[in-house]
């Protein structure tokens, strides 16, 4: 049926193309003999051939230009009978004789087309004439093409400003009234177009119409080429005109069209000084209309319009241009009650754009935006449209970009608020666009009430949200908490007091993050802490500190927060990373002399050490880490000091495995040689504890030669070797050249014997550690005479 | 016709010339053989001058008793052909009885003839004005020579000439409402009005304007009405919808109307109406006639 439908057109216009060029054929020979009479009849029959209702729009176009064609070879011939003196007005009068209103109107606009340019009749007074004649034809198809050839061939002759055309009688007003008219009447045609026909054919018709469409659109092209249109008369006659008629029309299509149209074909800075006018229409559209489209871009063409240039600025604010797109914005979606919340928010995103462009400096705007879409939010609870959703994130993104930077955002009240209606996902992709703004931008966030609303706005990456069962990728979770503890680093201020704020803040949100969190965010927390404690260690250095009042942030108070910070990770549980962080805290109450507090640290450190670390190689390392930091420590007294290198002593040799222990042992010696400490250089005691390495190396050796056939490798000897020469080096009495020499003899003995793996990395240490004797003793002065002494 | 004309061949020619032949104006006229001539056009109250120029064939003599020249305004009613009513009947006499042997000159004249109605063509009837030169002979037929002529009568403008208006419709269905700027109009004027449709709820395809002309002849029992339409004039072309105005411009030079004839000697009239015609895609046809009158007015120089 319907494939019949187009065979049949098909038919239909190869009829009519045939009718109309046979017809042109009689035309052209009447027109090569000078004969008009002929030329008239043989045009008007020409023309008959529109006057088909069969064909869609398409094929009629295809028909009309055609015949438009032709009609230039017409419109020539005119002009020629009017140069021989054929009286124009008598042409004129002469076509109207046709008895078929299509073929008479077509010929009437081609001969006033002439007249115009005869200049024999005032121009306005012909196009008026043409523009009412035209009436004559309500049928939407021909009526929107006959029309558009009045357009066509008037275009070039309406009286415009400097035109030839313009006179005393004839002024651009005219050709604005003539111009506009047959845009009011087109509109209606094409309007007329839906209610034609049966209903169950609509979709078809709206897809005629819409190819129709620039028909009607052309006017309002025309009308913005009209020189003389200055923003007066635009103001006061075309735009409420033209208005006037896409509201009233009440049609979806036209008024969406329209008004897209209208915002694309005028200039700016047009739209800029008639945004009320233009505006107030908004809310009188149909329901239907997709305004928030139309609406969006119109603000980007403002956006980037004021984008264009700084001097066209100070026009957005005399003009009050937020205010009055605000206001238009608010009143639309109240009008449209239907409006998806995609739409509203669409809407406020752009106006946000907007804002952000044109009023960089009016933060109160941005957030006036936010507040009405937070307003608007509110009646929907969470959002569940993704595309909204998606829209959301634009809006919220909008600010970050436009000020690269967050502290900027932050000052606006109710972004927050905004990203409350997030769904958990969407707010932690927002969140984590928030911390890349900041990175990409280096921004500094300076104090406590900025920290505090940041952290407000990560609250998604922050903490588990209500219901949050959601099922997070390993990987994502980390790269977001990453990003958390890297944004934690980055919060950083001069003022002493205010960055101890600002630790305070962080540390209240991360502590709500929950397991799985704080072994991210405790870390950079706690040395952002330790690096504000050197500051005071530094700045007091230099001067006795003068707000050492209660209030004033002291090294000691940080310790104690400190301390509560990382107890926090017991419950994660994360022994071993608090172990660290405790030693790191316990090295810098000792560069603050705190000695209880130091102490305290150690404590607890040795405490999770005992209790909470129980992998043998966790230990290993824990240990390590124990001895290496308690080396370092000067603030202790005696007792203090005592009582943790033994605890340290005890363990190493608590450790499982033999070469571990040797390994801790040994290095537990540097606990009692600290080279730039003279108080501290009890050569006894190192000597014991390398006597005991190497006692616990010869069991490592016996054991594995029991349970292995071989004595194993003899590195734990060169070792211990090494530390010999160090603390020899160093001037330890206690170390002598004869156990030195003797030790290095073990150890060749050792390698030379069949029991022995050979281990090549050992062979080499040894021989580097050989080597650097020889290197030592070439060095001549006191410690070539020292080492001198070594035979080897 | 032609071999009898040869053999009974008049003894004499005869033809009526016209004092201002050569500067009158002429019209068309078309004769009953269908064959158009053109002719001199009169108006009232003018002088016919003339003369009439009689000249026997070579070598012939015409015996006559008595030549004259009439003036006649005839109405013939074809119902009743071949009837001729004469409505103006003016007789000069131009010679005694008598014999003609050469080519003889009768001048005439007929003053401010009273010429009242207007030549005319129509369906049913017919009106015209001849001069008729008779040669009166005994015993044969008298030779008789015709010259038609036409008159037309000019109106001046008319003083009052009221606008039609009218609002016309169906209940429910069409209410319309038309305009046209004169009830009078001159025979090369033009209809200019305005159709207002006020309520549309049939699907109207077309309208158009009808110009009829409406001949009635006779009187009483016998009386013969026909009705040509003239023109048929597209106004409007698809469907309008309630509020819209259509403007009528119709020129009636391009067609051949006369001017109203109320009432012709009581033997006929011709009226002239407007006739607005809508037509529905069911080609229906709503129609609203109005009447005008026609007139002929003094062409300007």
């Amino acid at each position: 049926m319907i494939a019949d439908g187009v065979e049949n057109e098909e038919k239909w216009l190869a009829a009519g193309i045939a009718g109309l060029q046979q017809n042109a054929f009689y035309m052209h020979r009447a027109l090569d003999s000078n004969n008009l009479r002929d030329a008239l009849k043989y045009s008007a029959q020409m023309l008959s051939e529109l006057r088909t209702s069969k064909l869609s729009p398409h094929k009629y176009y295809e028909l009309y230009m055609r015949a438009f064609d032709e009609l230039r070879k017409l419109e020539m011939f005119f002009k020629e009978e009017a140069r021989r003196g054929c009286s124009i007005i008598d042409l004129y009068e002469l076509v109207q004789h046709a008895g078929n209103i299509l073929p008479r109107l077509y010929l009437l606009c081609t001969v006033g087309s002439v007249y115009i340019k005869s200049k024999e009749a005032p121009a306005k007074d012909v196009l008026k004439d043409l523009v009412e004649m035209c009436r004559g034809i309500q049928h939407p198809v021909r009526g929107l093409f006959l029309r558009s050839y009045l357009s066509q061939v008037s275009r070039d002759k309406l009286p415009d400003i400097g035109s030839e055309y313009e006179g005393d009688a004839d002024t651009v007003v005219d050709a604005v009234e003539f111009v506009l008219q047959n845009f009011t009447e087109m509109n209606k045609l094409w309007v007329r177009m839906q209610h034609q026909g049966p209903a169950r054919e609509k979709e078809k018709r709206e897809k005629e119409r819409s190819e129709l469409r620039d028909l009607v659109g052309k006017n309002l092209h025309v009308l913005s080429q009209i020189e003389g249109v200055d923003l007066d008369m635009y103001k006061d006659t075309v735009l409420p005109r033209v208005l006037e008629q896409v509201v009233n029309c009440k049609d979806e299509i036209a008024q969406f069209y329209l008004m897209d149209c209208i915002i694309q074909v005028f200039p700016d800075e047009y739209h800029l000084q008639t945004l009320e006018i233009l505006l107030g229409a908004c809310p009188q559209l149909q329901p239907s209309v997709d305004i928030k489209t139309v609406l969006s871009r119109l603000m980007e063409r403002l956006s980037n319009y004021a984008a264009s240039s700084a001097e066209v600025l100070p026009e957005f604010l005399q003009v009050e241009a937020f205010s009055k797109l605000n206001n238009a914005i608010g009143k639309v979606i109240e009008a449209q009650v239907d409006m998806p919340i995609f739409g509203a928010v669409t809407l406020y995103s752009s106006l946000l754009t907007f804002t952000l462009h044109v009023h960089p400096d009016r933060l109160d705007y941005a957030d006036q935006v936010l507040g009405a879409c937070v307003k608007k939010l509110s009646s929907k609870g969470k959002l569940d449209d993704s595309k909204a959703t998606k829209q959301i994130v634009a809006l919220l993104s909008a600010p970050l970009e436009k000020y690269n930077d967050i502290v900027t955002a932050l000052k606006l009240s109710n972004y927050p608020r905004v990203m409350e209606y997030l769904d958990l996902e969407t707010n932690k992709i927002m969140a984590t666009v928030i911390i890349q703004s900041i990175m990409k931008n280096n921004t500094h966030i300076s104090t406590a009430d900025k920290v505090e609303a940041l952290f407000e706005l990560m609250t998604g990456l922050i903490k588990d949200l209500d219901g949050a069962e959601e099922e997070v990728d390993e990987d994502d979770f980390k790269d977001e908490q990453n990003s958390v503890a890297r944004l934690i680093q980055m919060l950083y201020n001069d003022d002493q007091e205010e960055m101890f704020q600002i630790i305070c803040t962080v540390k209240k949100h991360i502590m709500t993050g929950g397991p799985r969190r704080l072994p991210f965010t405790v870390p950079p927390l706690v040395f952002s802490s330790l690096k504000l404690v050197r500051r005071l260690q530094g700045s007091q250095d230099q001067e006795e500190n003068p707000f050492a009042d209660e209030s004033s942030t002291s090294p000691k108070k940080i310790f104690q927060l400190l301390n509560q910070t990382i107890e926090a990770l017991l419950i994660v549980p994360a022994p071993e990373l608090a172990l660290r962080l405790y030693l790191q805290c316990a090295e810098a109450a000792n560069d603050c002399d705190l000695e209880p507090v130091a102490y305290e640290f150690f404590t607890q450190a040795y405490i999770l050490y005992e209790e909470e670390v129980s992998d043998s190689k966790a230990q290993v390392t824990a240990l390590h880490l124990i001895i290496g930091t308690l080396q370092r420590m000067h603030v202790f007294g005696v007792e203090n000091r005592d009582t943790l290198t033994h605890k340290a002593t005890g363990y190493s040799a608590k450790l499982l495995k033999k070469p571990d222990q040797c390994r801790a042992v040994y290095s537990c010696a540097h606990l009692f040689w600290v080279d730039d400490q003279d108080n501290m250089k009890d050569g006894e005691r190192v000597l014991i504890c390398l006597k005991r390495a190497l006692r616990i190396a010869n069991a490592a050796q016996q054991m594995s030669n029991a349970a292995r056939g071989n004595t194993g490798s003899v590195s734990l000897f060169v070792e211990i070797l090494n530390k010999y020469l160090y603390f020899y080096e160093k001037g330890n009495p206690q170390i002598t050249v004869a156990a030195i020499q003797s030790l290095i003899e073990l150890i060749t003995t050792e390698m030379q014997s069949d029991n022995s793996a050979s281990d090549p990395a050992a062979d080499a240490f040894l021989a580097s550690t050989l080597r650097y004797l020889q290197f030592q003793k070439q060095k001549g002065g006191a410690i070539g005479e020292k080492y001198e002494a070594i035979k080897v | 016709m032609n071999f009898l004309a040869g053999a009974f061949k008049p003894p004499c020619s005869v033809s009526i010339i016209f004092a201002d032949g050569r500067t009158r104006k002429q019209v068309p006229l078309k004769k009953e053989n269908g064959q158009t001539v053109m002719v001199p056009l009169f108006q009232s109250q003018e002088n016919i001058v003339g003369e009439v120029v009689i000249e026997p064939v070579q070598g012939k003599k015409v015996e006559h008793n008595g030549v004259k020249i009439e003036l006649l305004g005839q109405i013939e009613l074809y119902f009743d052909r071949g009837n001729y009513y004469d409505f103006t009947s003016l007789v000069r006499e131009l010679d005694v009885p008598g014999e003609l042997y050469e080519r003889k000159t009768y001048p005439f004249e007929f003053s401010c003839v009273e010429m009242p109605y207007e030549t005319y063509n129509g369906v049913n009837v017919r009106l015209r004005y001849i001069l008729k030169v008779t040669i009166s002979r005994n015993y044969v037929s008298n030779i008789v020579e015709n010259q038609d002529f036409v008159v037309h009568n000019y109106t001046p403008l008319p003083s009052i000439n009221n606008s039609i208006k009218m609002e016309v419709g169906i209940e429910d269905c069409l209410h319309i409402e038309f305009e046209y700027s004169k009830s009078k109009y001159h025979l090369k004027d033009v209809i200019v009005g305005k159709i207002y449709f006020l309520l549309v709820r049939i699907k109207i395809k077309n309208m158009e304007l009808e110009i009829r002309r409406r001949e009635s002849t006779g009187s009483g029992a016998n009386t013969y009405v026909e009705t040509e339409t003239l023109a048929k004039f597209e106004l409007m072309d698809g469907a309008p919808v309630r509020g819209e105005s259509i403007p009528v411009r119709l020129f009636l030079s391009p067609y051949e109307l006369t001017p109203t004839y109320r009432n012709i000697n009581n033997k006929f009239s011709v009226k002239y109406y407007l006739n607005l015609v809508l037509v529905d895609e069911e080609d229906r046809r709503y129609f609203k006639q109005q009447e005008i009158t026609v007139y002929r007015l003094l062409p300007t120089p």
